[in-house]
């Protein structure tokens, strides 16, 4: 059973009681509890269960503008004040920085919407197991699929955040998320390819025989790759990597990487940024969506926010802290993104991968090859070669690298956007890109 | 008292935990009570102040139970008797039909690889901060490019205990801390970072003994400044000079995880049949070692109990051994190589590897670099990763130059270098006699958790290999 608001908010009292009379002139505390159960299979047997069971604290205390922070799991009263006693000794010895302080009171959140975000529905240990069981017979019923491995996972949390102005914000969440990874082989070649689906709602996650399906079809696709040669070509980002792309964007957005100048974006506020069409939107109180909510990581109320209109950038994700180093309001970003997505484009699929004679649609890339202070984007990448719309062969073992300043300005998207993440884009070509292979 | 005393403060007495631990296991092939009581501190200089200080503290246990493929596992902060029952409970009403005969005793040891030391109250909050200033200062001072200067401590200190059916039970203190610098240049409108860390398992000050902050700062405002300097790298296939010491992320990538015991087991790694066969070219012997003194992936004893030692994975090109936790082992009929290891008490233990090295051979870097027309010297690398099934890894570059005709030229903007696993050791065609190990910063993740580890390597000379710049 999850703990209940009245269990968090009797801990977060306890903290700030203690902080305030210790001589904390501001104090920010927050209590999470969540539970999560795992059912893992591989090649149609139980490979794995899991349970957790995971409390969490943590507490800012200010003395004026110093400030440090403490953390734990273990919530016994006796723990909690040893170690605020502790935050306050290291704070008394941090230096000043007139940035640090609580957020404004009138940035808070008040009206608490409710975001539909929890499903009481327990889904039993054996209702897990029926769901593998079906998804595994489904994604191994090809000859060539010789190993499958997936993943049936419930997670429930409750979170509450209270600060030493009164501010006092909880929600419960809850995940349903079932994923499958398959492995093909053939004479040539061994490919791993995988699907998985995530809701708050478990009535919503995908049909175990559909994603069994998708991971084994995804993956015997890839079999018998090419390496190809080196040249410049129009890369087509399948869904599930042209959020990485967009995710990128929000880093070099964030006012922390603005405000310490390491941002290829560091003073690109209303120029534009990306090509004429683009809008980019980050939305918080879609009903049930992954990255719902209704204030921050410090209490700041969410709201829609319009980042980038017609390719021109128009805001930056702002928390308190590097807000104030800015001169700008905090726009409820502490933490980061929340339902973040690119609009449609004009074109169906179809047309998209028709747009140029011959291009590469990447399924998969790996690696860390985003450079957010210079903007090179280099990474390794597999997916198929694509001639005039048609899927010709897979392709593997080669590169694709570009600078996202000019990557941006190439985008051309599909029209075939949906909410299946928090980050979400539509199919994502990007022209001029260079490949290396052979 | 640095070894945690895990039923101080508990209704849990030792006996009932050890009733328990037996009555759960009794028919189950392995398993064991794993309690952890971890400390930890980061304390960061950003944008001429100090940005953070966080402390945090960590405790709990996971209990797990194996019985033949199947583990079930729970875990939970709370150390109670109740919180034990009902994990015990829950592992019970997984595993329902238990069928365990597995007999291994953990092997003993008193080997001792780190000393007993919490490295968070060696040293004390002014110092630390002190150290931090003084970075930034002598930084900013030493040139006007400077723009922007990251440090920071961080510092663990893990008890971990672990009992077994029976009784048996098998302590570890584990000292963690790094030290990191990352500067920023801006110089003609360009900016390019430069980064640089050191760290292990003894005490802040033996790292930083003699001032040496101060070359961990040179450091990284030379790789800063060669960065400045860089023109965009090449794309295609060609010849690639590697450097000693961390560029043997490498091995760690294309090698290392291939050879990890439950991807072999379960038939995922492109190396899973190769047992004994030649994978890589003479002279290429590859080990990894818990057993260095102070290193970043050393361990007395692994998350299992197992002490750990030098495993043997390839020797003289051939593939000689897997890294194995109980488990695998079992499964596959050997024994545990002490690779057994888990993030912290939230997870279950996985085959891992510690520190990864590729030994000395007899050439030396000046050959390779002479051998080579076309090509680029890589130095220094970010992260890595690699596709386990299909072999293919990546790695990239964050000090890298042009070789054209036999010399050093240019440096060269960040790329990624693209290769396969089982192939690339083949393509290995000079060994240098300079192997070096890395400053202590790695971390590995696997299956979503982290572990420490090290690497080292000889400088090499591939053949072949896909360079994926913007050039062509």
């Amino acid at each position: 059973m999850i703990k209940d608001h009245k269990f968090l908010d009797a801990k977060a009292s306890f903290c700030l009681d203690i902080a305030k009379k210790l001589g904390a002139t501001d104090a920010s505390v927050t209590i999470g509890h969540g539970v999560s159960e795992t059912v893992n299979f591989r090649n149609k047997k139980l490979d794995e269960s899991n349970r957790s069971d995971d409390l969490a604290f943590s507490i800012d205390t200010y003395i004026g503008k110093k400030k440090s922070s403490i953390s734990s799991s273990n919530l016994l009263d006796d723990n909690l004040k040893n170690l605020i006693e502790k935050c306050f000794e290291t704070t008394k010895n941090t230096p000043e920085d007139e940035f640090n302080s609580l957020p404004d009171k009138n940035l808070l959140a008040k009206d608490i919407k409710n975001l539909n975000l929890f499903d009481e529905t327990h889904v039993k240990n054996e209702k897990k197991i029926n769901y593998l069981k079906e998804l595994e017979d489904t994604a191994s019923e090809d000859k060539k699929i010789i190993n499958t491995e997936s993943s049936f996972t419930e997670n429930k949390s409750n979170y509450l955040l209270a600060n030493s102005d009164g501010f006092c914000g909880s929600f419960k969440k809850s995940s349903f998320s079932a994923s499958c990874v398959t492995v093909a082989k053939d004479e040539k070649s061994m490919e791993r390819d995988y699907e998985y689906s995530s809701k708050r709602f478990f009535s919503e996650i995908k049909d175990p025989k559909v994603l069994g399906k998708l991971a084994s079809h995804q993956t015997i696709r890839k079999l018998g790759p090419d390496k190809i040669g080196s040249e410049k070509l129009s890369i087509i980002f399948d869904k599930r990597i042209a959020k990485n792309i967009l995710n990128a964007f929000a880093g070099a957005i964030s006012s922390s990487a603005i405000a310490r100048g390491t941002s290829f974006l560091k003073d690109k506020i209303n120029k534009q940024v990306f090509s004429d069409g683009i809008n980019i939107v980050d939305k918080p109180d879609i009903i049930k969506g992954l990255g719902s909510r209704n204030f921050d990581a410090e209490g700041v109320k969410s709201e829609t926010l319009n980042l980038v209109e017609q390719g021109i950038l128009k805001n930056y994700l702002i928390d308190t802290y590097n807000g104030k180093k800015l001169n700008l309001k905090s726009n409820g970003r502490a933490g980061g993104t929340t339902n973040l997505y690119l609009e449609n484009g004009k074109v169906n699929f179809e047309k998209l991968l028709k747009s140029n004679s011959k291009s590469i649609y990447v399924t998969e890339t790996i690696g860390h090859g985003s450079n957010l202070v210079t903007g090179d984007y280099s990474v390794g990448a597999t997916g198929f070669l694509v001639e005039d719309g048609e899927f010709k062969y897979p392709v593997s073992e080669i590169t694709i690298a570009g600078n996202f300043k000019d990557m941006f300005k190439n985008i051309f998207l599909a029209n075939d956007l949906d909410f299946e993440y928090s980050t979400n884009s539509p199919t994502m070509m990007i022209e001029g890109m260079t490949v290396a292979g052979k | 008292m640095l070894m945690s005393n895990f039923f101080d403060k508990s209704d849990l007495v030792r006996k009932d935990a050890e009733n328990i631990v037996s009555d759960t296991l009794k028919n189950c092939d392995d398993g064991e009570l794993y309690l952890e009581d971890s400390k930890s501190e980061s304390i960061v200089l950003d944008d001429n102040k100090i940005k953070s200080s966080n402390y945090s503290s960590d405790l709990g246990f996971g209990f797990r139970a194996v019985s033949e493929e199947v583990v079930a596992y729970s875990y939970s902060n709370e150390i109670s008797k109740e919180s034990l029952k009902n994990s015990a409970e829950n592992l019970q009403s997984t595993l329902k039909s238990i069928k365990g005969t597995y007999k291994s005793e953990i092997p003993k040891s008193n080997k001792k690889f780190y000393n007993d030391i919490n490295p968070i109250e060696q040293k004390t909050l002014n110092s630390k901060l002190e150290v931090l200033n003084k970075v930034n200062d002598y930084l900013r001072k030493k040139d006007r490019a400077v723009k922007q200067v990251t440090a920071n401590f961080l510092g663990e200190h893990k008890s971990i205990e672990i009992i077994r059916s029976g009784g048996e039970a098998i302590t570890d203190i584990r000292p963690l801390i790094r030290f990191n610098v990352s500067v920023m240049l801006e110089k003609n409108g360009r900016k390019e970072t430069g980064v640089y860390g050191i760290g292990g398992r003894q005490s802040y000050d033996d790292y930083l003994k003699n001032d040496n902050w101060k070359s961990v700062c040179e450091e990284a405002f030379r790789i800063a400044s060669v960065n400045l300097e860089s023109k965009p790298a090449p794309a295609g296939e060609m010849k690639v000079v590697l450097g000693p010491g961390w560029p043997a992320i490498l091995i760690h990538e294309a090698i290392g995880h291939g050879l990890e015991g439950d991807f072999n087991r379960k038939k995922t790694s492109a190396f899973h049949n190769l047992m004994g066969q030649k994978v890589a070219s003479e002279g290429v012997t590859i080990v990894d070692d818990g057993t260095i003194d102070n290193r970043r992936g050393s361990l007395t004893i692994d998350d299992e109990g197992t002490p750990t030692e030098r495993t043997v994975l390839i020797e003289n090109g051939i593939l000689k051994n897997f890294m194995q936790d109980r488990l695998n082992a079992r499964l596959m009929n050997t024994r545990s190589t002490g690779s057994g290891r888990r993030e912290n008490y939230r997870h279950v233990v996985l085959p891992r590897m510690r520190n990864t090295m590729m030994l000395s051979g007899n050439q030396t870097q000046d050959e390779m670099i002479k051998s080579v027309d076309k090509g680029i010297f890589a130095v220094s690398f970010g992260g890595g990763q690699v596709d386990i099934t299909s072999g293919k890894f990546v790695f990239n570059c964050t000090e890298a130059y042009e070789i054209v005709n036999g010399k050093i030229g240019s440096p060269i903007k960040g790329a990624t270098l693209i290769g396969d696993g089982p192939s690339i050791l083949k393509e290995v065609s000079m060994v240098g006699n300079d192997m070096k190990m890395d400053p202590g910063i790695g971390t590995c993740g696997k299956a979503g958790q982290g572990v420490p580890v090290g690497v080292a390597q000889p400088s090499i000379l591939i053949d072949k290999m896909t360079v994926g710049g913007t050039k062509l």
